[in-house]
């Protein structure tokens, strides 16, 4: 009664402290300027079923798109034996679902295979990052925090997995003892080979299967508390960030309307523009993005798939795509902190440009869409730089001098190159 | 020119109009380079026989460069003007030259008013073979030669256009062989975005020479480009590894002429 009882406490405290964190990130998403991205349901869904659930993008790569395949259905198909301790936990019950028999069987079995799996593809993604130290997995931005995380992921994954396993080896032992409250049940394909590993009396197998049991359990709920915090808050975020992804083509920009309404009225004397509130063009901290760009933010797992793709990182210039996505990330959140501790109004002063990324970064951009074409889970790298872009050119006249240049041309000669428009069509008088 | 380029304004005096615009940009009117392709373009409308007509001087820059950097206000400022000309002629269809032109105009003009039919030319080239127009006979033999294809992000990656300029090239009875990046993770030129107009940020070098030394991975007689831009990016990585004789740069258009001897 005392277990059930603890359980109970620790699930719901559990699930109320995910909770309060998951509200607060989405709070900090709405910080974001308005997008409609609610069209066209059907096609959205089916993004979402193919990019997410189907990993479609994800094939680029065969060998870690293998490897995380394993551990994504792992994560899927397990969430029904946590739904098992769950029960088992609330109401005292042993393998509750042991009644389904040889499905049961099945069932555990499989279970049984994908921890096996899902343990050797973390080991190997362990090797890829610390010994065979791929180059997709350093970079500047790739120091401290998000090289650790990545590691206390794999790890806790690898020790979840091992006590779900040794859990059974001790429960199956213990039903070859005939131990009272354990019931005959499960097939045991994987964890068989650690019956010998385990005591052979009956109260220290008690002792192990318990102890793997709340381990499993506990780790689970602290994994689910420490996604808010982690890069491998794409678990979540990965369906709703492929379902409201842009659908048009790569190369299409958004026109902006707040524009349009002025070069109307430029144009047209006598056009009466809508009323529209003032705004800055472009974007100097994350509050001026997109929503979109924000959850694009909170649903990097930090892959490296858009920087190890992108011409400019490639040739060794500045611009890290995968750096733009955790700036924004690392930007929104230090503004949510700034709301939570001194509300709503404060200014710290601080903006995603300059005191985050560089002009230098933004500047480096060839625009090729590589870095979004290349994102597993459909971010856009390339609409934050635009962004950026947009505020240094229109907000503040701060392009490059050829750019101003070019642009100069552009108004004066219709042409990006100076040369006269009357001499547009001499290409025609040549042979 | 063996023939005289249409323009638009000539086409309404008489009272006619074209089954299509062939809107040239400013790298296919200014660049020397790029108005080689900007002629071929016409001599295989011009063969065909498909009515057309170009804007001559009242075409304008679309805009995208502007766009690219930044500049909302410039492109808007661009477009709108174009489409006052465009739909002053009541255009339909167009076809650019350039990748750049084509995306600007067939997604970004639609949203401020200018909604037409747009292609590129290398699929105009892939319809006119499909319809048996265009046959590569009666000029230079591409036959066995070794042909690499660059795609452009603008076309490939933007708007998902990689067959077209494939199709154009496989008629050749060439041999053609894929880049290590190619199709929808094919390498820029490193000219996009407004790139072109300005100098590169520091690195350890720049990226045309990188995606030049990866074609020359494919030992080819002939890079194929389908954009301006890629066009000047790539001839220069090829002067810079000092492979002129060697290599030729040829746009789809070019080359198409060239094969059926126009």
């Amino acid at each position: 009664m005392v277990a059930q009882i603890l359980f109970l406490v620790l699930t719901l405290a559990a699930i109320a402290l995910f909770t309060v964190n998951l509200r607060k990130i989405i709070r900090n998403i709405r910080l974001g300027k308005p997008v409609d991205r609610h069209d066209q349901p059907q096609k959205r869904l089916m993004t979402m079923l193919r990019v997410a659930f189907g990993q479609s993008k994800m094939v680029v790569r065969p060998i870690p798109a293998f490897l995380h395949f394993f551990v994504y259905i792992g994560f899927v198909i397990i969430n029904i034996e946590v739904l098992e301790i769950m029960i088992d936990g609330l109401f005292g019950t042993h393998r509750i679902f042991n009644g389904l028999g040889g499905l049961y069987n099945f069932l555990i079995g499989s279970f049984e295979i994908l921890a096996f799996t899902v343990w050797v593809s973390c080991a190997i993604f362990l090797i890829r990052r610390n010994i065979l130290k791929l180059k997709r997995f350093s970079g500047v931005e790739m120091k401290s925090w998000p090289k650790s995380d990545a590691n206390y992921i794999l790890i806790t994954e690898i020790l979840l997995m091992s006590a779900f396993l040794f859990m059974n080896a001790a429960d199956a032992k213990l039903q070859l003892l005939g131990a009272s409250h354990y019931v005959n049940a499960g097939a045991f394909p994987v964890s068989q080979y650690l019956i010998n590993l385990l005591p052979s009396s009956e109260s220290a197998l008690l002792i192990v299967e318990r102890s793997c049991w709340w381990f499993h359990i506990i780790g689970i709920l602290a994994f689910l508390n420490y996604l808010p915090y982690s890069k491998h808050f794409h678990i979540l975020f990965a369906f709703p960030n492929t379902y409201f992804s842009n659908l048009e083509p790569k190369g299409e920009f958004t026109n902006m309307a707040s524009v349009t309404n002025e070069v109307k009225a430029m144009l047209d004397p006598s056009f009466v523009p809508a009323e529209t509130e003032p705004g800055k063009f472009g974007a100097k901290d994350v509050t001026d993005l997109s929503w979109v760009n924000l959850m694009n933010a909170y649903t990097c797992t930090e892959c490296g798939r858009c920087t190890s793709v992108c011409p400019a990182n490639i040739t060794g210039k500045l611009l890290s795509p995968r750096k733009i996505m955790m700036d924004t990330r690392d930007r929104i959140t230090e503004v949510g902190q700034n709301i939570d501790k001194h509300g709503a109004e404060h200014q710290d002063g601080k903006s995603l440009l300059d005191d985050y990324i560089s002009r230098e970064e933004i500047w480096a951009c060839t625009s090729c869409n590589a870095c979004v074409e290349a994102c597993p889970v459909n971010i856009d790298p390339l609409q934050i730089i635009m962004e950026l872009r947009r505020f240094a050119v229109m907000e503040e006249s701060q392009a490059p001098g050829s750019i101003n240049a070019m642009m100069g041309n552009i108004e004066n000669n219709q042409a990006p190159w100076k040369y006269s428009p009357a001499d547009r069509f001499n290409w025609a008088q040549e042979s | 020119m063996e023939f005289k380029v249409p323009t638009m304004a000539e086409l309404m005096a008489a009272g006619e109009e074209p089954e299509i615009l062939f809107w040239v940009g400013c790298a296919g009117s200014y660049d020397e380079r790029a108005q080689k392709i900007t002629r071929d373009i016409c001599k295989i409308l011009h063969h065909v026989g498909i009515k057309y007509a170009v804007l001559g001087t009242e075409e304008s820059c679309t805009g995208d460069p502007a766009k690219r950097a930044g500049n909302e206000f410039l492109f808007q400022m661009q477009a709108m003007t174009n489409i006052e000309v465009l739909n002053a002629y009541n255009i339909k269809k167009i076809v650019t030259g350039c990748p750049h032109c084509f995306n600007t105009i067939k997604n970004e003009y639609p949203g401020l008013g200018g909604t037409y039919e747009v292609i590129h030319h290398t699929q105009l080239i892939q319809d006119l073979i499909n319809e048996g127009k265009l046959k590569a006979e009666g000029g230079e033999s591409f036959k066995g030669k070794k042909i690499t294809y660059h795609d452009p992000c603008y076309l490939g990656r933007g708007n998902g256009i990689y067959e077209a300029p494939r199709k154009a090239l496989e008629i050749l009875d060439a041999q053609l062989v894929e880049m290590k990046r190619c199709k929808s993770n094919g390498l820029c030129c490193g000219a996009g975005g407004a790139q072109m107009f300005k100098e590169p940020e520091k690195g350890n070098k720049d990226i045309n020479v990188e995606r030049i030394e990866e074609a020359l991975q494919t030992n080819p007689q002939v890079i194929a480009a389908g954009c301006p831009f890629c066009m000047t990016m790539l001839s220069d990585g090829i002067k810079l590894k000092d492979k002129e004789q060697e290599v030729k740069v040829m746009d789809i258009a070019e080359i198409t002429a060239r094969a059926n001897g126009l």
